[in-house]
C-alpha cells in the first residue's frame, strides 16, 4: 500500500519557495531516509505534510494513505494515519503528559467510531511503552515537555508514536542532541515500530542513526529538491564525500 | 495566532449558549422606575417588618448622592435606573412545597440540569447511596421558588431557606447580621441591592454543626427589562462547617440586563465558609450585543479566631464582570482564600480580583487569579492586600497569571499592597502567557482538534483553581470553559 507520494512539489512559506519539486513514494513495510545538509527544505517538508498553517503547496501533488490531501486540516491528516516526530517538541505548562497522551489517542479512537480508552487498559499500556523506552512513571505526571532533557523530549515523541500507531511516521531530526545512550533508546523504539503495515521516514542530518536503524532507502536532499535516492549505502558515501559532491550528481 | 481553515472555523460556529432559553410564564411585576413609592412596594409585596423598610429607604437615599464607580477597567453606555424593573415574580402566592411549584419552573430547572426533587436526587447517580446530595435554594427573578430539603437541615439546626423566608422566621438574626460586612453605602452598587433587593438565600449553621450536605443557590433571571438583585447572607457560628454553591444562568436577549448583588458572609471563632460560584450569566452574542452586567459586592469576615473563609468562581458569563469577592480577617490566626478563574471572550469584559484586610494577628490569606482573554475581550485583575497595624505577622501570598489566545485581546492586573506592619510578609507573582501557535500545532498534530487543545491548555493553566471545587460542580466548571472558548481559535 502507497502510504505516501509526491509528484514534483513545490511549495512555499510566507510566500518564499523552499521547496521545488520532490518526487518520493513510501509504500507500507518500508523505511526511507531523508538527509540532507541545514536549509535543504527538510524541515519544511514534514511541515507541508502536516499540513501546518504558512506552509502552502504551488503546484504538484500529495497523497497520504492512498487519498489527496487537498484541503485537510492538520487534524484530520493526523487522523488518517500521519505522525510527525518534531525537531524541537514544544512544552505545554499545565497538562500532564499522561492527559495529552489519553486526549490524543482518544481523539484517535473517536475519529473511527470507537469509545474513549478505559482508563485502566490505557495507563497499564503507556506504562508498558515507558519502561521500554527507559521512561519512569514520575515521567508521566510532569507537564508535556516542560523541564525535559533534550533525550526526554525525544523519548517523548517515540512514546506517542508507539501509542498511537500512526501508519505513516515523518522524524524530523529525532537523532540530533542525543547522546549514544538515548540514540540507542529511541532506534530501538523506531525499530519496535515499524512493521509491514507501516512506513517510517527519518529525517536526519548524519548518518549515525541509521547505524542503529536499518533504511530501505536514502534520500539526498539540496536546495528544495531531491538530488539523489539509493540504498543504505549511500549515507555511507555522504558520510565520506559530505553533501557537497553529492549536490552536483 | 495563525489563521484557521475556513471548514475548521466553520465546525466550531452552530454551539451556543445552552441555558439561553426563556421560560413562558405569568408573572407579576412593579413597572420599570425607582423612586421610595417603588422600594415601599416590593417590601409590602414581602410583609416585611418597618425596620427593614427604614434600612432600605435609607440606603436608597444614600445611593441617590453616591456618583457611579468609573475606575474599573470596563465601558458602558450609562446605565438608565429608570429603565428597569425591580420586581419580577411568577404569580400566585409562593408555593408551600415542592408539590405546589408551577410544573413549568421545574422544568426550566430540569433543562438546566437543576435537580429540584429531592426524590431523584436521593437516588442519586446509579443509586449511589454515598452519592453527594446538594440541598438547592431556586431564585427566579425577584423570588426564590423553592428551597430543598430543608427538613433534613433543620434536623442539625441549620437554617437554609430564601432570604424573605428568614425575614419572616429569624428576624433577629437577620437584623443582627444584614449590613454587618457590607454596609449599605459600601458602594454604589450595593447601596442600589440595599434598597430594591428582593431574594436570595439565607443560611445559619449552628456551633460545632458540620453541615451534612452541599448547599447551593441557582439565580435564574428570566424576565425582560428586569434586574436581579439578590442577597445572601450566611453565618456560621462557632466550630461550624458549610459549603456554598452558587450558579447562574440568563436567557440570550438583545438588551442588557443588571444583575447587582450583594453577599455576606460571617464566620465566627473556629468557623469555616466555602463559597463556590460558577457564574454562567448570558455573556452577549459575538458581536457584543445583549448580555448580563454582574456587579456584585462579596465579602465575608472572619469575625473570630482561627476561622476561615474561601472564596472560590468560575467566571465564564455575562458582559461585564466587576466583582472582587474580600476577607476581612479580625480575628486571630484566620484565613482567607480567594481562587478565581475568569474567562472573557468575544467583547465581554471582567475586571475581577479580591481584597484582603488583615486586622488580627497571625492571619493569612492566599490569592490565586487565573484570567484567561479571548477574542476581543479585556480581562483585568484588581486586588488589594492590607496588612493593618494589628496584624502580627500577617501573610500574603497573591499570584496573578494571564493567558491569551489570539493576539486582539487584553489582559491587565492591578495589584495594591499597603502593609503597615514591618514582619508583614507579602509576595506577589505574576506571569502572562499565550496559547501559542506551536503548541496548537503539536496538538493538532496528534489529531487533537484545536478547540479541544484550547480546553485542554486552558484546563492546565486553571488546575489549581479548579480542584478547589466540590468534585460536581468542578466537572460542570471545565466543561463550561470548553463551551466559553467556542470560536476562540479562528
Amino acid at each position: 500500500m502507497k502510504l505516501l507520494e509526491l509528484r514534483g512539489l513545490v511549495a512555499s512559506v510566507d510566500e518564499k519557495q523552499i521547496l521545488n519539486g520532490i518526487d518520493l513514494t513510501v509504500n507500507a513495510g518500508e523505511v526511507h531516509a531523508i538527509m540532507g545538509p541545514n536549509g535543504s527544505g527538510k524541515s519544511t517538508l514534514s511541515n507541508v505534510l502536516a499540513g501546518r498553517d504558512g506552509y502552502s503547496v504551488t503546484t504538484g501533488d500529495m497523497e497520504l494513505m492512498g487519498a489527496p490531501v487537498n484541503g485537510m486540516s492538520v487534524e484530520d491528516r493526523a487522523l488518517s494515519g500521519l505522525f510527525l516526530g518534531f525537531q524541537h517538541p514544544i512544552e505545554i505548562p499545565g497538562v500532564t503528559n499522561m492527559e495529552f497522551l489519553k486526549v490524543a489517542i482518544d481523539s484517535h479512537r473517536i475519529s473511527v467510531g470507537e469509545e474513549e480508552m478505559n482508563t485502566r487498559d490505557f495507563m497499564v499500556q503507556v506504562r508498558e511503552i515507558s519502561k521500554r523506552l527507559e521512561l519512569s512513571t514520575e515521567f508521566l505526571k510532569r507537564f508535556v515537555n516542560v523541564g525535559f532533557s533534550g533525550g526526554e523530549k525525544k523519548r517523548n515523541e517515540i512514546l506517542q508514536l508507539m501509542l498511537l500507531q500512526p501508519k505513516l511516521a515523518f522524524l524530523d531530526e529525532t537523532d540530533s542532541g542525543l547522546d549514544v545512550d538515548a540514540l540507542q533508546v529511541v532506534a530501538r523504539g523506531i525499530n519496535e515500530f515499524r512493521s509491514d503495515d507501516n512506513g517510517v521516514v527519518l529525517v536526519t542530518h548524519y548518518q549515525r542513526l541509521l547505524n542503529y536503524v536499518n533504511v530501505d532507502f536514502v534520500h539526498i536532499m539540496v536546495n528544495g529538491a531531491i538530488v539523489k535516492s539509493g540504498d543504505a549505502q549511500l549515507a555511507h558515501e555522504v558520510e565520506t564525500q559530505g553533501y557537497a559532491g553529492l549536490g552536483e550528481a | 495566532m495563525s489563521e484557521q481553515s475556513p471548514s475548521a472555523a466553520h465546525d466550531f460556529i452552530g454551539k451556543e449558549y445552552a441555558a439561553g432559553f426563556v421560560t413562558d410564564i405569568e408573572q407579576e411585576t412593579i413597572p420599570p422606575g425607582l423612586d421610595e413609592a417603588v422600594i415601599t412596594e416590593i417590601s409590602k409585596r414581602k410583609n416585611e417588618p418597618a425596620w427593614l423598610l427604614d434600612w432600605r429607604l435609607d440606603a436608597y437615599r444614600r445611593w441617590l448622592d453616591m456618583p457611579e464607580p468609573t475606575w474599573a477597567r470596563v465601558d458602558y453606555e450609562p446605565i438608565d435606573y429608570q429603565a428597569i424593573s425591580y420586581f419580577a415574580a411568577p404569580s400566585g402566592d409562593k408555593p408551600k412545597s415542592l408539590d405546589e411549584v408551577d410544573p413549568e419552573l421545574l422544568r426550566t430547572y430540569e433543562k438546566l440540569g437543576i435537580p429540584l426533587h429531592e426524590q431523584e436526587l436521593l437516588a442519586g447517580v446509579e443509586r449511589d447511596p454515598d452519592a453527594p446530595r446538594v440541598a438547592v435554594d431556586a431564585v427566579f427573578d425577584s423570588v426564590s421558588v423553592a428551597t430543598t430539603f430543608q427538613e433534613e437541615l433543620r434536623e442539625h439546626g441549620v437554617i437554609f431557606c430564601s432570604f424573605s423566608e428568614a425575614v419572616e422566621n429569624h428576624p433577629e438574626l437577620v437584623r443582627a447580621y444584614l449590613g454587618s460586612v457590607v454596609p449599605q453605602s459600601d458602594n454604589y452598587f450595593a447601596a442600589l441591592n440595599s434598597a430594591v433587593f428582593s431574594d436570595g438565600s439565607f443560611v445559619y449553621v449552628p456551633k460545632g454543626v458540620r453541615c451534612p450536605m452541599e448547599l447551593s443557590t441557582y439565580f435564574r433571571i428570566n424576565a425582560q427589562n428586569t434586574g436581579q438583585f439578590e442577597r445572601t447572607l450566611i453565618i456560621a457560628d462557632e466550630g461550624s462547617y458549610v459549603s456554598y454553591l452558587e450558579g447562574c444562568t440568563a436567557p440570550m436577549r438583545d438588551e442588557n440586563q443588571l444583575h447587582a448583588a450583594v453577599v455576606e458572609l460571617v464566620a465566627l471563632e473556629d468557623a469555616s465558609i466555602k463559597y463556590s460560584t460558577v457564574q454562567n450569566w448570558y455573556p452577549g452574542d459575538a458581536d457584543g450585543n445583549g448580555g448580563i452586567y454582574n456587579f456584585v459586592t462579596k465579602r465575608g469576615v472572619c469575625r473570630g479566631a482561627n476561622s476561615h473563609i474561601s472564596w472560590t468562581q468560575v467566571e465564564t458569563g455575562s458582559a461585564i464582570t466587576w466583582k472582587y469577592p474580600s476577607v476581612i480577617l479580625r480575628g486571630d490566626n484566620s484565613v482567607g482564600e480567594f481562587y478565581s478563574v475568569a474567562i472573557t471572550n468575544n467583547h465581554q469584559q471582567a475586571d475581577t480580583g479580591s481584597k484582603m484586610t488583615h486586622i488580627g494577628r497571625n492571619t493569612s490569606s492566599t490569592i490565586i487569579s487565573k484570567g484567561i482573554s479571548a477574542g476581543n475581550s479585556s480581562n483585568a485583575y484588581r486586588g488589594r492586600v492590607r496588612m493593618n497595624p494589628g496584624a502580627k505577622k500577617a501573610r500574603n501570598f497573591t499570584q496573578c497569571d494571564s493567558l491569551l489566545i489570539g493576539s486582539d485581546c487584553a489582559a491587565h492586573t492591578f495589584p495594591t499592597i499597603e502593609s503597615q506592619r514591618d514582619d508583614a510578609i507579602v509576595e506577589h507573582e505574576a506571569t502572562t502567557s499565550k496559547v501559542s501557535e506551536d503548541q496548537l500545532f503539536l496538538c493538532r498534530q496528534r489529531g487533537i482538534d484545536a478547540e479541544k487543545a484550547v480546553a485542554m491548555i486552558v484546563n492546565g493553566f486553571c488546575k489549581e483553581v479548579l480542584r478547589e471545587l466540590p468534585m460536581e460542580f468542578a466537572v460542570e466548571a471545565s466543561k463550561l470553559l470548553e463551551v466559553s472558548l467556542e470560536g476562540a481559535v479562528g
